[in-house]
């Protein structure tokens, strides 16, 4: 969606921003953690009645993943309350010839085919594809096989249990989740370095505000050409 | 009880004093964990029901199961369960032998038709149409199909039946294939372990016989109240893991001081099973507790998942083998460096367009 209008767009809405950066947070929290859960830190000297490190780290992750499970489910809602733009993540315009085209042009802009890249009010198509290949689906991967390892520990029958316990025997046993899960991490944080790259270099390069979009809600266009 | 003898008429014919008989049923319903006043049911169901026949089969397997099974802690509970079960069909403790045995197989499965219980020990090997295990000149995958067809459940012994174990690792050459992936319309009570517990084996097959239904069963079929929770819930050395206290090698200072086997490789958090309640050999002890890490014998492909020393384990998602650090974190790298990349030729394009746009002006 080329534009070619001057004035400021008001593009994401607060409720948006607000899970942006929220669900950024969290996802830090939980892959710092997570990481130290598979790889713990070196032992801690004393009595054990003293310590409880690894019970801090495990409660971090729990919790963080509370508010990443929530901040989704808030996201979801979130997409059908909110403006156009909200629904991006959840839906691809595959139908869409130009569509593609577009992401076919992103693509080649990225490849330094393209001497100038276009305009978008919204996410840049190719963008809109990555977030809901590498976040929608990776979120909804890593919820449910956290929540069903989280479920492990609550013990049987609970609620976690009975939503998400059928998740270890799709994978075989309880390891084979862990392993899922843990790649999963790395999943999205191949993701976040992609992301948060190419969101500072479009500040720079492309003809529209970029970070400062996410953070205001605005966005701003550089010059008035098409 | 025309003709037919309950439990007790066994019992006591087994030379088994009433005493032993009232005290193998206290001790029964303590195991399953039932309160006192079960103790009287089960002598009642005992002394009333008709005798329910066991046939024990022999698969491919190396029949630890039933050495753990003669080894059960209270001799009580093993001589009154073995008295009801070595009346009928069981191969390797059996006296009978050839066809006398293969006859009694016969006789149980036409008198109790549809009223008697199949409990395998093994699996059946189906490469090579069956060849990989023969009893009694035939593949034991029809003995198996033959005496599961009348039976009234059956009960799987140990990883073997349960998953496959060990003859069905990669890359599984006789294709070991575990029971209820052959038998699909019997209910099936999964009992894992290699072997599984002396005391879970005897109190599921009591249950069973006594009150004459199956255990209550998770998602995969295993009897609730044994593997109800992982090694790792009930744990002693679970304060040190929450305390951050790991063996970090196995002769450091926190192996003597009974650190938590995390960091090499304990599966105690992924693993079902009773070991860390009941322990082994009338409680003596469990493999955590002589200082080794559980290596999760009683879940599904555990030969299968990398080394039991390693906290994280091999997986092979697209045929590529390592760990999920080890492949994650390549990816990751991978993409890093080609981000920085990627910026270095932006700013020099970026560069190279301004010095044209300035000459364009000029
Ligand atoms: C972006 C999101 C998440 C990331 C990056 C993440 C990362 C990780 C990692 C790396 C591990 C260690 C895995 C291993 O054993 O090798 C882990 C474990 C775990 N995660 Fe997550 N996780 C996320 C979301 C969640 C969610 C939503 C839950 C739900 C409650 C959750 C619950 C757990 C549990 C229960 C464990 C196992 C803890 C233990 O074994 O003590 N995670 N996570
Ligand atoms: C864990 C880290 C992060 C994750 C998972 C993440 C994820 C996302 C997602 C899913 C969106 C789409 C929002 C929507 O449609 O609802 C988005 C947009 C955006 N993010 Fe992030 N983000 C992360 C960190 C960051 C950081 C650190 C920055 C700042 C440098 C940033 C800048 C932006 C910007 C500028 C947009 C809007 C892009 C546009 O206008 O097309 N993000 N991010
Ligand atoms: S030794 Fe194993 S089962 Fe015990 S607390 Fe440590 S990891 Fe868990």
């Amino acid at each position: 969606m080329s534009m070619q209008k001057m004035e400021a767009v008001y593009v994401y809405e607060a409720p948006l921003r607000l899970w942006h950066w929220v669900n950024a947070l969290s996802i830090t929290v939980l892959a710092l953690t997570g990481y130290f859960i598979a790889s713990p830190l070196p032992t801690q000297p004393g009595e054990a009645s003293a310590n409880f490190l690894m019970g801090y780290i495990r409660f971090a992750h729990f919790t963080a993943a509370y508010v990443f499970a929530i901040g989704f489910a808030a996201r979801i809602y979130w997409a059908f309350a909110g403006n156009h733009h909200a629904r991006q993540l959840f839906l691809l315009p595959v139908f869409n010839p130009q569509w593609w085209r577009e992401v076919w042009f992103e693509s080649r802009w990225y490849l330094f085919l393209e001497r100038e890249p276009r305009k978008y009010v919204g996410h840049n198509p190719l963008a809109q594809l990555f977030m809901f290949v590498f976040v929608t689906w990776g979120s909804i991967f890593m919820i449910f096989t956290g929540f069903a390892l989280y479920a492990e520990g609550e013990g049987r029958d609970g609620w976690h249990d009975n939503l998400f316990g059928w998740v270890i025997p799709l994978f075989g046993q309880s390891q084979d989740v862990h392993s899922w899960h843990h790649l999963g991490m790395w999943w999205i944080l191949s993701f976040v370095i992609i992301h948060i790259y190419v969101a500072i270099r479009e500040d720079i390069m492309s003809r529209q505000s970029i970070v400062s979009t996410m953070i205001s809600g605005y966005r701003m266009f550089k010059d008035e050409r098409k | 009880m025309s003709g037919i003898e309950t439990f007790y008429d066994v019992m006591r014919r087994q030379g088994i004093s009433r005493r032993s008989f009232l005290k193998f049923c206290s001790l029964t319903a303590a195991a399953l964990g039932l309160e006192p006043a079960y103790a009287g049911k089960i002598a009642q169901a005992m002394e009333t029901r008709p005798r329910t026949p066991v046939l024990w089969l022999h698969g491919l397997e190396c029949t630890c199961c039933s050495e753990s099974f003669i080894r059960s802690a209270h001799p009580l509970a093993k001589d009154v369960v073995l008295s009801m079960i070595s009346l009928d069909y069981d191969d390797t403790i059996m006296t009978a032998a050839g066809h006398q045995a293969e006859a009694i197989l016969d006789e149980i499965t036409t008198k109790y038709k549809g009223n008697y219980i199949l409990a395998v020990e093994g699996n059946p090997p189906l490469n090579q149409d069956g060849m990989s295990c023969i009893i009694g000149g035939k593949p034991f995958v029809e003995q198996l199909k033959r005496v599961a067809k009348d039976c009234k459940a059956i009960i799987s012994w140990g990883s073997c039946a349960s998953w496959g174990c060990v003859q069905a690792a990669r890359p599984n050459p006789t294709q070991a294939t575990p029971v209820h992936k052959v038998i699909l319309d019997k209910p099936i009570i999964k009992v894992p372990g290699c072997p599984p517990i002396a005391e879970v084996m005897t109190a599921v097959i009591t249950y069973m016989l006594t009150f004459d239904r199956i255990p209550e069963l998770d998602r995969q079929g295993r009897p609730k109240m044994f593997y109800g929770q992982r090694i790792h819930d009930k744990c002693y050395r679970r304060p040190h893991f929450d305390a951050g206290q790991f063996v970090e090698e196995w002769d450091d200072e926190g192996a003597r001081k009974g650190y938590c086997l995390y960091k090499v490789g304990c599966k105690g958090p992924t693993t079902y099973n009773a070991c860390s309640t009941t322990r082994w050999n009338g409680g003596v002890s469990f493999p955590i507790q002589s200082g080794h890490g559980c290596i999760g014998c009683s879940e599904d492909g555990f030969w299968d998942k990398g080394s039991f020393y390693d906290r994280l384990t091999t997986v092979r998602p697209f045929g590529i083998e390592g760990n999920a650090d080890q492949i994650g974190g390549t990816v990751a790298g991978v993409v890093g460096a080609a981000a920085a990349a990627h910026a270095a030729v932006s700013a020099i394009k970026r560069a190279r367009h301004r010095n044209e746009e300035k000459s364009e002006e000029k």
